[in-house]
């Protein structure tokens, strides 16, 4: 096992066989996306199958007093109705703790949380045995405020305790005091993955009752099967998981939301059952970003340099914990940002609320902590008379530096790189080229003169992989058979493109350019979650490891065969080198025969945190920085992102298309949290559970994207390379309400800053809940 | 039967006779409605689709009474295109702010009246420019101020049995203008919108509101002062009197807070916009 | 008067398709999905948000979540397994070699949603195609290389015929 993985020569410098590391190599699966073929899990569907459907709660918080599925039963064609009191193993789930129920039992926690389900002939008699389930409630009084969860005022709506994490971070003079102090109070309200394709999953159940298959789209498939598994009482190993077409996913599908349900129903009826999701079913059926509200002060010293960060996190985890724990620990220990910083006195609470339920979405909570200290960066170079981008270049991190946990960073750290290209990428035409779209407000012809242009910046620092102390690894074996190689992961493709990368580096590998993956199913080991950014380095690792495997193999098999030092032997493009002299080619080398390797791939350990947030507990770190320049209408509010430019550490670029692909889709996502995108809650009820009213960038509302790729090989990455998939989605956000504020005061609008994502018209237009910014002394 | 087509306009009386239909125009409000199972159509329902009878489905333009008449079937699409865009330029920019390409190409004008949502794009160009509606139904046909259709929210004074057949606007010599505020730049509902029509022939002008009260409305007070205070022969209007009457159609507007916007925003929007349109008026931009 | 029962026959794709037992009110996506064992077309909000369900309609965009199914009968209809008409069209393959599809959940209704913007304006701007595409979410490529794909479709097609 090795955490290094270096290429055997240099990318740069070794010929390759075709479609290897490094090049703009097309997707596998495109060919079908593009005619329509492509499967997704909602387009699979089985003879005799039936249809199911979910009954959910009303209400936030509620005694259930009576559950009557009689009628339901009643209605023709319905094949079985389940509750709480049809779960054979354990009714209780969770990616952490397992403390959110199949089924609810005596409470409902949140609107949407299942009661029950139907399997029947067809959807529409589903909806009607739904319709005639009776639930008499008692409804209670919903927790909404999460100060009340931290401050122990309310009861407990959940028998594990209000409070799911708590964490302080001190680290060296907490009682520091610097001669420039800024503090301000920031929110960021509820995103949502809002993923195309709707959730969906087929279940078959074996004839003997004690196991099943199951097809579904989702993130982490031996995870599902584990969960499934206990809650069903059958053994893992009995629970055959597929990944069926996925369409994205962004952290949503990483906790268990139709599987248990679907695979109960075939079980309990003996047939195969397929569920999908309504898209206002999987607004509320999945869980979401965190809101947040964080104070924070920075003190440094009158020249700018950062001396110390004091910050409070509560992030309100909703009904049940998912990985709230873990994304706690994510924002507080970026508190300080891609800065140095020795002093720091930080606590952070991640509470339950009758809200719709948080844990995973792409930025794992360093988007909420970016926010904040990009903020307050901001308000740092004004109270210090710097300019923005000086000031964290003044403080920016480089390979060595420490978090405020006391963890150096051992990776790569292009920090001032980042910002200086971004800086450094052309900045659009002064004029508007006088197109409708490109006016704040668009066709809705609300802008006249008075529009003014701002640009603001922001950096980011995001751990990659997972932390305090997980066994993270991923599993894939190689086959070398007939001169093609075949590769067998479960790691989720979830439309990132790891299918492509995976080919990319056995071809580079093994020297052969025929390669192949197979169906991605439990068959094989695990992969660990497509998330954290953590897909390229570890199941990326492991197909390096396996095929490294069935090189050895295959140069071991040559050294014998042609009486040379084995030591000499290495694969260059498709030939077998001896001592950089060819030898014979990998294809010759085969002749008919077969290898195979299977690699579990870890990273190296990762420590807990102690009572003072002090440890090693992450894994890896990237850097990105973002420039926006946006057109504000001030006395609207309304405003148009006229660009994005970009310099991200990716390490190395397997593929440059797919990297591209993950910047331009994750600054949507941000640029989105920034001006349009939040579920909203009413005394715990959702508001707005449709794209009608849920609000994600259109074509018409994302500018250019600028990006500078810088490749500084990490001497820790396989193959050099860093993920990619979070860093795109966070200092974007930061960088645009700069970018709003730095208008206004071009427009001569004497407000306070901007401290709230995203950011509403009436934020803009109207001066009212003023800022709670302060600048001292 | 689900859907029966008409082929002429005799032939929709017969079908609408009974009173117990489900017009089919667009449909993009129909099934929206039937997706979300919001309705559910009984098994023995009548769908009465209009797109086979050619004269719902085409525009014409009178030149010497300066009537414009636009068949139920128009869809945005062909409202927003030249040269219809030229002859109802209000009209044309509402239309680019419905929904999306394929929602213009499928949605209608009669289905934008007949929802009656408060926030219906066309409506405040319709209002602001007086438009009439025809109606057919097997006991006689009628026309009707818009404005005496809209009755609430999703409600209206069509009778079960009456159909839209075409709405009637002037051609105005002046200006016209529209303008919605969204939060985003396509497939969003209006937040607050204003059309402002100035007629020089008749010399009177008149603001209209949407998605700031149960239904799009006339704002009557705003549009007097505007009318009698409006230079029509210097074609000029003083900048305060520009700002009251922007502020008067800021009172008359009724907006609530939901989970779109607030009501002290889209007051302030109502305000903005009939100060901004007022003056592209008179600048004729 | 024409009258459409419970039976029709939908032409997709230039093939009839004899559909019975539509439920009252059903639509296009529902019955080219289920009746006409045409998943290409896909449903991800039912409420024409998000464009996933494009199909043209005798040559126009339309939600087919929004379409009634048996108001088309007579209607030549396209989808997105008939836009290539075998092999996979210029603008389809403009698609793959612009990395403008990841997941791939949007891609169909954004193929026919394209093809139809790029028979009607052969020669669009950028801020053109992104009003005509403003009807279809992507929620993974952010946009930018769909926008290239068309534009690079648009400047093949120009080059190929001067």
């Amino acid at each position: 096992m090795s955490d290094t993985l270096a290429p055997a020569h240099p990318v740069e410098s070794r010929q390759q066989v075709p479609g290897g590391i490094g090049e703009p190599v097309l997707r596998p699966d495109g060919g079908a996306k593009v005619d329509g073929s492509y499967e997704f899990s909602s387009d699979r569907s089985i003879d005799g199958e039936l249809w199911s459907m979910t009954l959910r709660s009303p209400h936030p918080r509620a005694r259930i007093i009576l559950v009557d599925t009689a009628p339901a039963l009643a209605v023709p064609g319905v094949a079985a109705v389940v509750t709480a009191a049809d779960v054979p193993g354990v009714n209780g789930f969770g990616l952490i703790s397992g403390d959110q129920p199949v089924f609810a039992t005596e409470e409902v926690r949140f609107v949407g949380e299942p009661v029950a389900a139907v399997a029947a002939s067809d959807a529409e008699t589903c909806a009607r045995a739904i319709e005639a389930i009776v639930v008499i409630y008692e409804v209670l009084e919903p927790l909404v405020d999460p100060e009340r969860a931290v401050d122990g005022s309310f009861e407990a709506i959940h028998p594990d305790g209000n409070v799911i994490r708590h964490q302080r971070i001190r680290r060296g003079d907490v009682d520091f005091v610097g001669e420039v102090t800024v503090e301000g109070t920031y929110e960021i309200g509820m995103q949502d993955q809002a993923f195309l394709g709707l959730e969906a999953a087929v279940a078959v159940p074996d004839s003997d009752g004690a196991g099943l298959e199951l097809l579904v789209a989702t993130q982490w498939l031996h995870e599902d099967r584990r969960q499934i598994a206990a809650c069903l009482g059958l053994e893992e190993e009995r629970v055959r998981l597929t990944l069926g077409g996925v369409g994205g996913a962004f952290g949503g599908r990483e906790d268990i939301s139709l599987q248990v349900h679907v695979s109960l129903l075939a079980l309990v009826t003996g047939r195969p059952v397929r569920s999908a999701y309504s898209r206002a079913e999987s607004f509320i059926g999945h869980v979401h970003r965190h809101p947040a509200r964080i104070w924070m002060r920075h003190h440094a010293d009158r020249d700018g340099t950062l001396r110390k960060v004091e910050a409070r996190f509560v992030l309100d985890g909703g009904a049940y914990a998912s990985t709230s724990s873990a994304v706690l620990i994510n924002a507080v220990t970026h508190a300080q940002g891609p800065y140095r910083c020795e002093n720091a006195d930080v606590e952070g609470w991640a509470v339950r609320s009758n809200h719709l339920p948080c844990g995973a979405m792409r930025g794992f909570g360093v988007v909420q902590a970016c926010f904040a200290h990009e903020r307050q960066m901001d308000l740092l170079a004004e109270a210090c008379g710097l300019d923005a981008v000086d000031i964290r270049l003044r403080n920016a991190m480089e390979t060595g530096d420490r978090l405020i946990t006391g963890q150096p960073i051992d990776n790569v750290a292009p920090v001032a790189r980042c910002i200086t290209e971004t800086m450094a990428l052309p900045m659009p035409e002064e004029d508007s080229d006088g197109h409708v779209l490109s006016a704040p407000g668009g066709a809705g012809l609300t802008s006249d003169d008075g529009v003014v242009r701002g640009v603001g910046m922001a950096v980011s620092i995001k751990n990659l992989m997972y932390s305090e102390g997980f066994d993270d690894f991923a599993t894939v074996r190689c086959v070398v058979r007939d001169g093609r190689a075949s590769l067998k992961f479960a790691t989720a493709e979830v439309g990132q493109g790891f299918i492509t990368i995976a080919l990319q580096i056995a071809r580079t590998e093994l020297g052969i350019a025929d390669v192949a993956f197979e169906s991605i199913d439990t068959a094989v080991g695990s992969a660990g979650s497509t998330s954290a950014s953590r897909q390229t380095w570890m199941s990326g690792g492991a197909v390096v490891e396996a095929c490294r495997g069935v090189a050895a193999q295959i140069l071991d098999m040559a050294a014998a065969e042609h009486d040379v030092d084995r030591a000499l032997l290495a694969i260059e493009g498709e030939w077998i080198m001896s001592d950089g002299i060819p030898l014979i080619t990998v294809a010759d080398a085969l002749d008919g025969r077969e290898f195979e390797h299977t690699a579990e791939f870890h990273h190296a350990p990762t420590a807990e945190l102690d009572e003072d947030g002090q440890g090693d507990c992450h894994t890896a770190f990237a850097f990105t920085a973002h420039r926006a320049v946006v057109d504000v209408d001030p006395e609207l509010g309304l405003l148009r992102v006229v660009q994005i430019a970009t310099a991200q550490d990716v390490g190395v670029a397997l593929n440059p298309l797919s990297v591209i692909g993950q910047i331009e889709g994750g600054v949507a996502q941000g640029l989105g949290l920034a001006v349009m995108e939040e579920i909203i809650q009413t005394d715990g009820v959702i508001r707005n559970a449709s794209f009608t009213d849920y609000l994600i960038p259109t074509i018409a509302d994302m500018p250019p994207v600028l990006i500078s790729l810088i490749e500084e090989r990490d001497p820790i990455a396989p193959l050099g390379a860093k993920g990619v998939g979070e860093p795109p989605c966070i200092s974007v956000t930061p960088a645009i309400v700069s970018a709003i504020d730095d208008a206004l005061r071009r427009a001569g609008v004497h407000r306070s800053a901007l401290t709230r994502v995203p950011v509403r018209p009436q934020d803009i237009a109207l001066a009212g809940e003023g800022s709670t910014t302060t600048v001292g002394p | 039967m689900p859907v029966v087509l008409p082929e002429t306009l005799d032939e929709l009386r017969t079908v609408t006779a009974g009173g117990d239909v489900v017009l089919l125009a667009g449909g993009t409000d129909l099934m929206v409605a039937l997706n979300h199972r919001a309705r559910v159509l009984p098994p023995d329902t009548t769908v009465v689709g209009l797109s086979a009878i050619p004269e719902l489905a085409t525009w014409s333009h009178e030149p010497s009474s300066g009537e414009i008449t636009i068949g139920a079937c128009v869809t945005w699409a062909d409202l927003e295109r030249p040269p219809f865009d030229q002859l109802c330029p209000a009209l044309a920019q509402a239309a680019r702010t419905v929904g999306s390409p394929q929602i213009r190409n499928a949605g209608t004008l009669a289905g934008n009246i007949a929802t009656a949502s408060p926030a219906g794009d066309g409506l405040p160009v319709l209002l602001a420019l007086g438009a009439t509606v025809d109606l057919a139904g097997p006991s006689g046909d009628r026309n009707v101020p818009l404005d005496d259709l809209l009755l609430g929210p999703k409600r209206t004074a069509i009778e079960p049995d009456e159909v839209i057949t075409a709405i009637r606007v002037p051609e105005v010599q002046g200006w016209q203008g529209y303008a919605k505020i969204g939060v985003r730049n396509a497939m969003v509902i209006s937040v607050a919108g204003v059309a402002v029509v100035l007629d020089a022939g008749a010399r009177r002008a008149r603001v209209a509101l949407g998605s700031v009260g149960p239904t799009v409305f006339v704002a009557e007070e705003a549009s007097q002062i505007l009318s009698e205070s409006f230079d029509w022969d210097g074609w000029q209007c003083e900048e305060s009197i520009i700002a009251t009457v922007a502020d008067t159609a800021a009172a008359e507007a009724r907006p609530i807070d939901d989970h779109r916007s607030t009501a002290a925003y889209r007051r302030h929007g109502v305000r903005v916009l009939t100060s901004r349109l007022i003056s592209r008026g008179v600048e004729r931009r | 008067m024409r009258e459409i029962g419970t039976e029709c026959t939908l032409t997709v794709n230039g093939v009839a398709h004899e559909v019975s037992g539509l439920h009252p009110g059903e639509s296009l996506l529902d019955a080219l999905r289920e009746r006409c064992g045409l998943r290409g077309s896909k449903g991800a909000c039912q409420e024409g948000e998000c464009g996933s369900c494009t199909v043209l309609v005798d040559g126009v965009a339309v939600c087919s979540c929004l379409t009634m199914a048996a108001s088309v009968e007579g209607c030549s209809i396209t989808t997105v397994e008939g836009v290539g008409a075998g092999d996979l069209s210029d603008l389809q393959d403009a698609f793959l070699r612009a990395g403008a599809v990841q997941c791939g959940f949007c891609t169909p209704g954004l193929i026919v949603a394209a093809t139809a913007l790029l028979e009607r304006q052969p020669d669009p701007s950028a801020n053109e195609v992104c009003e005509g595409l403003a009807g279809n979410l992507c929620r993974c490529t952010g946009y930018g290389r769909i926008v290239k794909a068309v534009l690079d479709t648009a400047e093949t097609r120009r080059s190929s015929t001067s």
